[in-house]
Formats: C-alpha cells, sequence, structure tokens
C-alpha cells in the first residue's frame, strides 16, 4: 500500500504546528521524518494513521492491502503501549482476539512473531519482568502479528540505550527484507534516518514545513554504522537542521 | 586520599510488611485495659473487663446466638452492597466514558455522596418495607457513591496512550472497555472497595438498630439499652472483625488480580 499526504495544515489554538504538508510514501518504501523538536512530527503520524484529524488537507491511501493483512495501518509507539497486565502474548492476542481467527491460527500468529522477534523464550513473561529493548521488540512483534501494509512508527528507539538501538536496527532490517513494507519512521537521530531510510523528509521548525527530500542510496541490508556515503548524507542532514533546531531551541526559551 | 563516607540518605517513603506488628498493638492495648480493669484504675463504668467480654463472646458462641444474629447481618451486608457496589461501578465507568453522563451525573454523586444515609431509613421503610428491602436499599445506596467516585477516578487515571493503541489496533468500542479501561482501572476500584465496605457495615448496623429482631445491630441495640456493657462490646469485637476480614479479603483479591504490578 501507498500513502500520500497533501496539504496537511494543523493548529492547537493559535499555534500552528503543522504548514501545508505535502509527501509520497510510495509501496515497500520507508519514509524517515526528521527535524527540530516539536516541530510536529508526532502529530503528522498520528494524522497518518488516522488517530488525529488536520484542519486542512488529507492523507490518502492507495493499493490494496496484502492478503491475510488484519490492520492495514498500523503503529509502533515510542513508549511501547504494553498492557501491563497482560503477558507477552496476551499482548500479542489483544490484536487479533476481535478478528473472530480460529484459535489455532491465533496461536500459530503468535508463535511466528514471537520467533521472528527472537521472544519465543518470554511468551508467559510479564512486560514489568523485561528490559526496554524486549518491550520494544514485543510492541513490534504485536505489529508484525496483524500483517500490516504500512508500519508507522514514532521514535521507536529513543527510549533505549545506543547498543539496544543498534540490534533493534538490524531487526527492523531483517523484518523489512523479508516482507518489504511501507513505513513512515520518525525519528530524532540522523544515524537511525539513514540506515532505516529509502529517503528522509527534513521538517523545518514550527510550524513545520518540508524542507527538503533526501533520498538515501543502496539497500538497506548494505548499510553499516561508519559506512563514508552515510555519514555525508547525515552531515548534509545536520547542516540543515543545525541552524533550525537551534532556533528552535531558542524559540522554547522565549515562550 | 578523601576520607568522608558518602552519608546514606535513601530509603523511607515504602512501608513494607511487618508482621505481628498489628496483632502486638491489638494485644498491648487489651493488656492494658485487663490490667487497669481488675487494678480499678478504669472503673467498670467506663469499660467491661477484656476477659468478661471473652466469656460473653464464649458463650453467644455455644449457645448458638452468635449464629442468628451474625447469618442474618451477613447475608443483608452481602446483598445491599453487591447491589451497591455493582451499580456504583456500573455508573462510574459511564461517567468515565460519557461526556453527558458526566456532565449530569457527577453533580449529582456529589449531592448525594454527604447525605448521611441514615436520616433516610425512615423513607426507605416507606418505599421498600420495613424488612429487609430497606436495609438492602440503605447499605446500597451507601456503597453506591464511593464506588461511583473511586471507579470513576480509576478510570480518568487510565493511560490514554493505551487506548489509542487499541484503537490503532481496530478493536472496538466495548473490547477496548473491557480489556483496557476496566483493567487498568481495577486497581482504583479495589481501593474504592475498602472504604465502600466500611460504610457498608456501618450502615448495616443503623438500619439493624431500627426494626431488626436478629441482626448485630439488634443485639448491641439490645445490650445498649440494658447497659449491659460485655455483651455491648461483644457486638462491637464481632464488628470490627467483619471489618479486617473484608479487608483482608480486597487484600488477597489484590494481590491475586494485581500480581502484574511491580
Ligand atoms: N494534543 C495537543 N494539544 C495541544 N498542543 C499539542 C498537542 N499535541 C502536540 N501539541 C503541541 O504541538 C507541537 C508539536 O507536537 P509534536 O508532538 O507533534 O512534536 P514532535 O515533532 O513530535 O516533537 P518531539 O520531537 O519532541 O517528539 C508541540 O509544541 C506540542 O506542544
Ligand atoms: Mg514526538
Amino acid at each position: 500500500m501507498e500513502l500520500a499526504v497533501r496539504g496537511l495544515t494543523h493548529r492547537y489554538g493559535d499555534m500552528v504546528v503543522l504548514d501545508d504538508i505535502s509527501l509520497h510514501i510510495p509501496a515497500g518504501e520507508i519514509l524517515c521524518v526528521v527535524g527540530p523538536s516539536g516541530c510536529g512530527k508526532s502529530t503528522l503520524l498520528r494524522m497518518l494513521g488516522g488517530l488525529e484529524q488536520p484542519d486542512w488537507g488529507e492523507v490518502l491511501q492507495g493499493g490494496t492491502p496484502p492478503e491475510g493483512c488484519l490492520n492495514p495501518l498500523t503503529y509502533v509507539f515510542q513508549d511501547f503501549a504494553l498492557l501491563p497486565w497482560r503477558s507477552v502474548a496476551g499482548n500479542v492476542s489483544l490484536v487479533l482476539e476481535d478478528h473472530r481467527l480460529p484459535s489455532d491460527r491465533v496461536r500459530a500468529i503468535i508463535q511466528d512473531v514471537l520467533a521472528r522477534t527472537r521472544l519465543s523464550d518470554f511468551h508467559d513473561a510479564l512486560p514489568r519482568q523485561l528490559s526496554g529493548g524486549m518491550k520494544q521488540r514485543v510492541a513490534i512483534a504485536r505489529a508484525l502479528a496483524v500483517n500490516p501494509a504500512v508500519m508507522l512508527l514514532d521514535e521507536p528507539l529513543s527510549a533505549l540505550d545506543a547498543q539496544t538501538r543498534e540490534l533493534l536496527m538490524e531487526d527492523l532490517v531483517a523484518l523489512w527484507e523479508r516482507q518489504p513494507f511501507t513505513g513512515v519512521y520518525v525519528t530524532h537521530n540522523l544515524a537511525e534516518a539513514v540506515r532505516l531510510g529509502h529517503r528522509i523528509a527534513v521538517l523545518s521548525r514550527r510550524p513545520g514545513r518540508v524542507r527538503e527530500v533526501i533520498e538515501v542510496p543502496g539497500p538497506l541490508s548494505e548499510r553499516h554504522a561508519g559506512d563514508a556515503g552515510l555519514e555525508a548524507i547525515q552531515a548534509h542532514l545536520w547542516a540543515l537542521m543545525r541552524d533550525e533546531a537551534m532556533a528552535a531551541d531558542l524559540e522554547l526559551l522565549d515562550a | 586520599m578523601p576520607e568522608i563516607r558518602v552519608p546514606f540518605r535513601g530509603g523511607g517513603f515504602r512501608p513494607e510488611a511487618r508482621r505481628g506488628t498489628g496483632i502486638a498493638v491489638f494485644l498491648l492495648l487489651l493488656f492494658l485495659i485487663e490490667w487497669g480493669t481488675r487494678t480499678g484504675w478504669i472503673s467498670n463504668l467506663t469499660l467491661p473487663r477484656p476477659s468478661d467480654v471473652a466469656t460473653t463472646l464464649g458463650d453467644l458462641a455455644r449457645s448458638g446466638a452468635l449464629w442468628t444474629h451474625l447469618l442474618p447481618s451477613l447475608s443483608r451486608l452481602a446483598v445491599g452492597s453487591v447491589l451497591g457496589i455493582s451499580a456504583g461501578v456500573g455508573v462510574g465507568v459511564m461517567i468515565g466514558l460519557f461526556s453527558y453522563i458526566r456532565a449530569g451525573l457527577v453533580p449529582l454523586v456529589a449531592a448525594i455522596f454527604p447525605i448521611p444515609k441514615i436520616a433516610l431509613l425512615p423513607l426507605f421503610v416507606i418505599w421498600f418495607g420495613i424488612d429487609e428491602g430497606s436495609k438492602y436499599a440503605l447499605i446500597a445506596l451507601g456503597t453506591f457513591t464511593p464506588t461511583v467516585v473511586a471507579t470513576y477516578g480509576a478510570v480518568d487515571n487510565v493511560d490514554r496512550g493505551l487506548i489509542r493503541m487499541g484503537q490503532s489496533f481496530g478493536l472496538g468500542w466495548w473490547s477496548i472497555v473491557r480489556k483496557i479501561v476496566l483493567p487498568g482501572a481495577l486497581p482504583g476500584i479495589l481501593s474504592g472497595l475498602r472504604v465502600s465496605l466500611a460504610i457498608g457495615i456501618i450502615l448495616l448496623v443503623a438500619a439493624e438498630m431500627l426494626g431488626a429482631e436478629h441482626g448485630i445491630g439488634a443485639y448491641i441495640l439490645q445490650a445498649g439499652a440494658l447497659y449491659d456493657l460485655e455483651r455491648l462490646f461483644a457486638g462491637v469485637v464481632i464488628l470490627s472483625c467483619l471489618g479486617v476480614l473484608t479487608s483482608w479479603a480486597i487484600g488477597k483479591i489484590e494481590k491475586r488480580l494485581l500480581v502484574w504490578r511491580s
């Protein structure tokens, strides 16, 4: 499935948060969205998945979801959003229960996604018993269980330490290689953006506008930390964002 | 080399289970009263001797009179509080979820809450009859309001992020309420139950003091009329035990249902 955003504008009270955003996310491609703090990235993502309505403009979806897709637009949240009273398997089964699947099919899906996220041994563990990285893997397993056409990820790795982040980035790339999904990946980490994005949209400080959309060449699986080409793109991104970030910082001080 | 050890500043603010402390305080108090009444330091008219109260309780149990009083009381408490608490949880959840119901009912609940329900007993007798009906109604109304307040507070405190997550996975409204809102509100609802049941016991006794042949309240009232302090205190002890028992039971339920909390 593909997504398109046309002329999205939104304000909270008097404050314009998003200003005339237009983007296109082709099927099977990951778009990373970077921008200074408070520029409306999370707001944009909520609108992409239909959790919030824009004041002006529209979000369009095209193409048909793959067969067996239970929830075409699926989120992975920054704070994991796991039910603390349900086990790992219970959290995954939550999103399957409303679909009247036969119980052996549900069990098979749970086993499959837990295996894909290397969580099979933690089937019955409660979220409080898991580390941050494992919690996010549960959230990713839950998202995979509904076989999504589009994954919407809001800073999914920013609550994690650098090593865990590196591991999970490799996991995400492996999952995408296995079954290329359309993705929108919001992050403030430029290294993540160049590793996971086919294209990167740079937003300006509030009100968020699209400043530039950058293509990152090369397949995801061949990108590694410290790659010279990626470093150059990252430096270019940083040059774009630097002034915006500093200005955004000052704005917050004034407010 | 630095040589002053960094002083410890953490700890505290987290009460832990200390076995037997409650019983020790209780026994100490009983011992003091026993000692005071035996030495004459406390007059027999002010407080009965604990050992005499214990004897009275023993007689009560042996004669079977304990059960003729306790069973009707327990069934009144059970029926009344089940009615009041289930209605309270239902209304509380609705207040927590629907704007109009909230706007309409919150002031009403605030108006009903501070009314001393005992004052309404004569009215209840007219509405529901002098027998069990009025007693059930009194206990139900008394447990209803605190349960409503605790429940909608608990629903308000459910993490909205979890609810958005449910919506983002296309869960139905009823699934979200059943699987996210209710379990999330359960800790708050359970701690509200403690208050509700204590109020239920208070109202039980009040209702039984007015027109009941059997029941702990009737027993206490009879003893009070005769100024029979031993029997009066025997009744009070039974009530306290009832209070401790319900609180203990809720504690057990919490441990059972809320293992997921750290
Ligand atoms: N529900 C809301 N009501 C009012 N203002 C809001 C709301 N949600 C977000 N905002 C404001 O809109 C602006 C953009 O918020 P948003 O969370 O989209 O930014 P962001 O780019 O995701 O920031 P960050 O990098 O810190 O996550 C912020 O100034 C925020 O305070
Ligand atoms: Mg954000």
